[in-house]
C-alpha cells in the first residue's frame, strides 16, 4: 500500500529525515518508535503533505502513485489520515458540522451524493459510542477547551467517520489515561477489522510505550533514529526496547 | 511565508457580481450644490414649505462645518461640486403609481439582483421598497400593510400623505446640525423609506428597502424614518449594490427609528455597495449616520448589520435609551478585503432607568483591508442600574490587514455595569492543514472558519437573510480553490 524510498526531508534548511525506507502493506499494523526528535512526526506530516517540510530526495508510493504530487487534500480524499499529535483548536466551528464537511467533501472528491445532516447524525452516534466520547462534544467547537484526552479521542473518532485506508496516528495513546486508552485501542481495532478483502486498511503507530502495543497487536515494530529506521521487527522489538532504552541502537547509528 | 498562508492571500480575492450598469434615460441636475439645487430639489418633489425650510437650513448650517477627519478612514478630499445630487430615472419622475409604471430595465435590473418586484413572485411576507439612484421606484404589498394601518411608502409619498407625521419626527433623532454628512443629507436628500406602525400592531410582514446607486457621479442621499407606536412592533431590512465604476462615488444615508413605550424595531442591513478593486480603484464611500430613539418605556431597538462591501465605510447604528427599561443592541459582521477601510462601531447612550445595552462586533479584515470597531458607551447621572455588554472580535487573513479596537466608556452614575471583551485571532497554517487534512478545501475550510466566527450574529437575521448574508460573505472572500 505504502512504500517509502530512501526519503531526505528538510525543515527550514536542516534535514531531518535522511535515507528513510519504510514499506506497508495493506492490513498490516506499523508501531514507529524512537526516541524524541528522532523524526517521527515529521514523517507522518510529510506522508499528509504539510508544507513546511522540503523532501529533497526519495520517493513515496501510495497504491503505486506517487504520493509527493498530491495535494493534501487530494491525499486526505485518496485515503490517508493524520491523528496528529497535538490535535488544533477551531473556534466557532462544531464539531459536527466539521466531520460532516470533512465527510462530505470527499464524498464529492470521489463523485458519491453528500449525506444530509439527519442521515449523516445517525451514523455519526453510532461511531461516538465506539470511542465512549460524550455526545455532547459534538456540539462544541472543533477541539476547544477539550482535554488532552478528549482531543485524541475525537482524532479517532475522525478517522472512523472519515474511514481512510492509511490512518497514522501519532501518540494518540499519549495523555490518556487506562479506560481511554482501551477505547481508543477499541475503536483503532474497529476500524482495523473492517477488512473486506477488498479494502483492507493498514495502520502506522507513533507511539513511545509498549503499553498501547498490548492492545494493539502490531505486525512489524521499528527504530527510529537520527531520521532514518535502524531496526524493524516483530512486537518483541518493543518488549525489548521498553528494557533496555535506545541506548544500544544510539550506538550502532553513530 | 508558508505556502499555506500564501494559499489563504490567494483566496481572498473575490468578484463582485452586481457590476452591472442599466442603460436608462435619466432626469438629472447638472453637478454642483447651491441653494438653487436645493430649490430645484424641492420642487421637482412638489415639497410643501417646511420641507424647504428645512433644507436649506442644513444647508446654510453644512456651509459653516468641516470635512471630519477624525476616524481610521483615509481618503482624497471630496469636491462637493463634482458630484450630481438628483437623479432620476426619466419614467419616475413623477413618482410611479403602480409597478406598471416601473420601466421594464429597472424591474429587470431588481431581478438580476435577485430581488424580483411583482409582488407574486416575492419571498413570501417580504415587502420590499427599492430605491433606485435617488428615487424610491417601487413599494410593493402596501395594500397589504395599510390594511393594518402600517404605513410603507417611499420617503416623497410620506411627505406628499403624511406631512404631519414628517414634520413632526423629521431630524427628531438625528438632528441636521449633528455631523457634516447629516447635515449635507438633509439638505439634498432625494428619497428613501417611510414606515409608520400605529399602536397595537405587530406588523404581519418583514419590510425591507433595496437600494441601487446606478448613475455614473451621482451621490445618493437618502434618509429612512422609521416610527413604531406604543406595544408595536417591525422588522426592517435594508440591502445595497451598485454599478462597478473606477470613479469613487458618495453614498451619504440617515436612518432615524422612533420606537415608544413597549415598541420594539429591528433593523438590520445588508450592505454590498461596490468595494472598488483589487487595487483600490473605485468604489463606494458609505458615510452613514444611523441612530435609533428608544423613546418609550420597555421599548427596545436593535440594529444588526453585515457591511462586506464599499471602499470605505463610516458608520455607527446607534442607540439613545430614553425610555426606561429600554434596551439597545448592535450586532455587527464588518469585512474589508483589498483596500477596503471600514470604521464602524456603535454609541449607546444610556439617560433613563434600568437601561441594557448589548453590542457584539465582529471585525475580519483580508488583502489590505483596514477594520476598525469605535464605539461608545455612555451612562448619563440619572441613568441607574445601566448595564451594558460589549464583545469585540477581530479576525485576520493573511499579513497585510489590519484590526483596531477603541472602546470609549463614560459612566456618570456609579450602580453601572460595564463590561467590555475584546479578541483578535486569525486562521492559523495549522488549522488550515488540519482541516486540509481531512479532506476539505481550502475556501470550504476558510469559509467554515469566517461563518464559525460570525455565527452568532447571522443568527440575529431573519432567516433569508442569513443564508444571503451568509452566500454574500463567501462571495466576497473567493478567488481562488487553494
Ligand atoms: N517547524 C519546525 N521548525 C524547526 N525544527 C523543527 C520543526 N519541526 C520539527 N523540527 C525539528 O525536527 C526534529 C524532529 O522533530 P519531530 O517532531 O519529527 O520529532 P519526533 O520524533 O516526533 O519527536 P517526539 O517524540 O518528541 O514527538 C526535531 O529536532 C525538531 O526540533
Ligand atoms: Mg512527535
Amino acid at each position: 500500500m505504502l512504500k517509502v524510498n530512501n526519503l531526505h526531508v528538510e525543515i527550514q534548511g536542516n534535514e531531518i529525515l535522511n535515507g528513510l525506507c519504510l514499506s506497508v502493506g495493506a492490513g498490516e499494523v506499523h508501531a514507529i518508535m524512537g526516541p524524541n526528535g528522532s523524526g517521527k512526526s515529521t514523517l507522518a506530516n510529510v506522508l499528509a503533505g504539510h508544507e513546511d517540510y522540503q523532501v529533497t530526495a526519495g520517493e513515496v508510493l501510495f497504491n503505486g502513485s506517487n504520493l509527493l504530487e498530491l495535494s493534501i487534500s487530494e491525499r486526505a480524499c485518496e485515503g490517508i489520515f493524520l491523528a496528529l499529535q497535538y490535535p488544533v483548536e477551531i473556534p466557532g466551528v462544531s464539531n459536527v458540522q466539521f466531520l460532516k464537511t470533512a465527510l462530505n467533501s470527499q464524498r464529492k472528491y470521489h463523485q458519491l451524493n453528500e449525506l444530509d445532516a439527519m442521515d449523516f447524525l445517525q451514523w455519526l452516534k453510532t461511531k461516538v459510542q465506539q470511542v465512549g466520547m460524550e455526545e455532547q462534544l459534538l456540539y462544541r467547537s472543533v477541539n476547544e477547551g477539550f482535554s488532552g484526552g478528549e482531543k485524541k479521542r475525537n482524532e479517532i473518532l475522525q478517522m472512523l467517520v472519515l474511514e481512510p485506508k492509511l490512518a497514522i496516528l501519532d501518540e494518540t495513546d499519549s495523555g490518556l489515561d487506562i479506560d481511554a486508552l482501551k477505547l481508543v485501542a477499541k475503536g483503532v481495532n474497529a476500524f482495523r477489522h473492517v477488512n473486506t478483502p477488498k479494502q483492507q486498511r493498514a495502520i502506522i503507530l507513533v507511539t513511545h510505550y509498549q503499553r498501547l502495543l498490548n492492545y494493539i497487536k502490531p505486525n512489524f515494530v521499528h527504530v527510529l533514529l537520527n531520521g532514518r529506521i535502524v531496526q524493524s521487527g516483530g512486537p518483541e522489538l518493543a518488549l525489548e526496547l521498553e528494557e533496555n532504552g535506545y541506548a544500544s541502537f544510539v550506538d550502532k547509528a553513530s | 511565508m508558508t505556502t499555506q498562508a500564501k494559499n489563504l492571500e490567494r483566496f481572498v480575492g473575490g468578484e463582485y457580481p452586481h457590476g452591472f450598469v442599466t442603460e436608462l434615460a435619466t432626469d438629472s441636475l447638472p453637478p454642483g450644490l447651491s441653494e438653487s439645487v436645493i430649490r430645484q430639489i424641492s420642487a421637482k418633489k412638489n415639497e410643501p414649505e417646511f420641507m424647504l425650510q428645512w433644507r436649506l437650513q442644513a444647508y446654510r448650517h453644512w456651509l459653516t462645518l468641516d470635512v471630519p477627519t477624525w476616524s481610521k478612514v483615509h481618503y482624497p478630499p471630496i469636491n462637493y461640486d463634482d458630484i450630481i445630487y438628483y437623479s432620476a430615472p426619466k419614467s419616475a419622475s413623477s413618482g410611479p403609481q403602480s409597478l406598471d409604471d416601473v420601466a421594464p430595465e429597472i424591474l429587470q435590473t431588481y431581478e438580476k439582483l435577485g430581488i424580483p418586484l411583482h409582488e407574486r413572485a416575492q419571498l413570501a411576507g417580504v415587502a420590499v421598497d427599492a430605491v433606485f439612484d435617488s428615487v424610491s421606484v417601487a413599494t410593493t404589498f402596501k395594500e397589504k400593510l395599510a390594511d393594518v394601518g402600517v404605513i410603507f411608502c417611499s420617503f416623497s409619498e410620506a411627505v406628499q400623505k403624511h406631512p404631519e407625521l414628517v414634520q413632526q419626527y423629521l431630524g427628531s433623532v438625528v438632528p441636521f446640525t449633528d455631523n457634516f454628512y447629516a447635515a449635507l443629507n438633509a439638505a439634498v436628500f432625494s428619497d428613501g423609506s417611510f414606515c409608520y406602525v400605529p399602536k397595537g400592531t405587530r406588523c404581519p410582514m418583514e419590510l425591507s428597502t433595496y437600494f441601487r446607486i446606478n448613475s455614473l457621479n451621482t451621490g445618493q442621499f437618502e434618509r429612512t424614518l422609521i416610527i413604531v407606536e406604543d406595544n408595536s412592533y417591525v422588522s426592517y431590512l435594508e440591502g445595497c449594490t451598485a454599478p462597478m465604476r473606477d470613479e469613487h462615488q458618495l453614498h451619504a444615508a440617515v436612518v432615524e427609528l422612533i420606537a415608544l413605550n413597549n415598541a420594539e424595531i429591528k433593523y438590520a442591513t445588508v450592505q454590498n455597495w461596490y468595494p472598488g478593486d483589487k487595487e483600490g480603484k473605485g468604489g463606494i464611500y458609505n458615510f452613514v449616520t444611523k441612530r435609533g430613539l428608544c423613546q418609550g418605556n420597555y421599548s427596545k431597538i436593535s440594529w444588526t448589520q453585515v457591511e462586506t462591501g464599499s471602499a470605505i465605510t463610516w458608520k455607527y447604528p446607534s442607540v439613545i435609551l430614553k425610555g426606561d427599561n429600554s434596551i439597545g443592541e448592535f450586532y455587527s459582521v464588518a469585512l474589508t478585503n483589498n483596500y477596503q477601510q471600514a470604521d464602524t462601531g456603535t454609541k449607546m447612550t444610556h439617560i433613563g432607568k434600568n437601561t441594557t445595552s448589548t453590542i457584539i462586533s465582529k471585525g475580519i479584515s483580508a488583502g489590505h483591508g483596514s477594520n476598525a470597531y469605535r464605539g461608545l458607551v455612555s451612562v448619563g447621572q440619572n441613568a441607574s442600574n445601566a448595564k451594558n455588554y460589549s464583545q469585540c472580535d477581530s479576525l485576520l487573513l493573511g499579513a497585510h490587514c489590519s484590526a483596531h479596537t477603541f472602546p470609549y466608556i463614560e459612566v456618570r452614575h456609579p450602580s453601572a455595569k460595564i463590561e467590555h471583551e475584546a479578541t483578535t485571532s486569525k486562521i492559523s497554517d495549522e488549522q488550515l492543514f488540519y482541516c486540509l487534512q481531512r479532506g476539505i478545501t481550502a475556501e470550504n475550510a476558510v469559509s467554515m472558519i469566517i461563518n464559525g466566527f460570525c455565527k452568532d450574529i447571522f443568527r440575529k437575521l431573519p432567516m433569508e437573510f442569513a443564508v444571503e448574508a451568509q452566500a454574500l460573505m463567501e462571495v466576497s472572500l473567493e478567488g481562488c480553490t487553494g
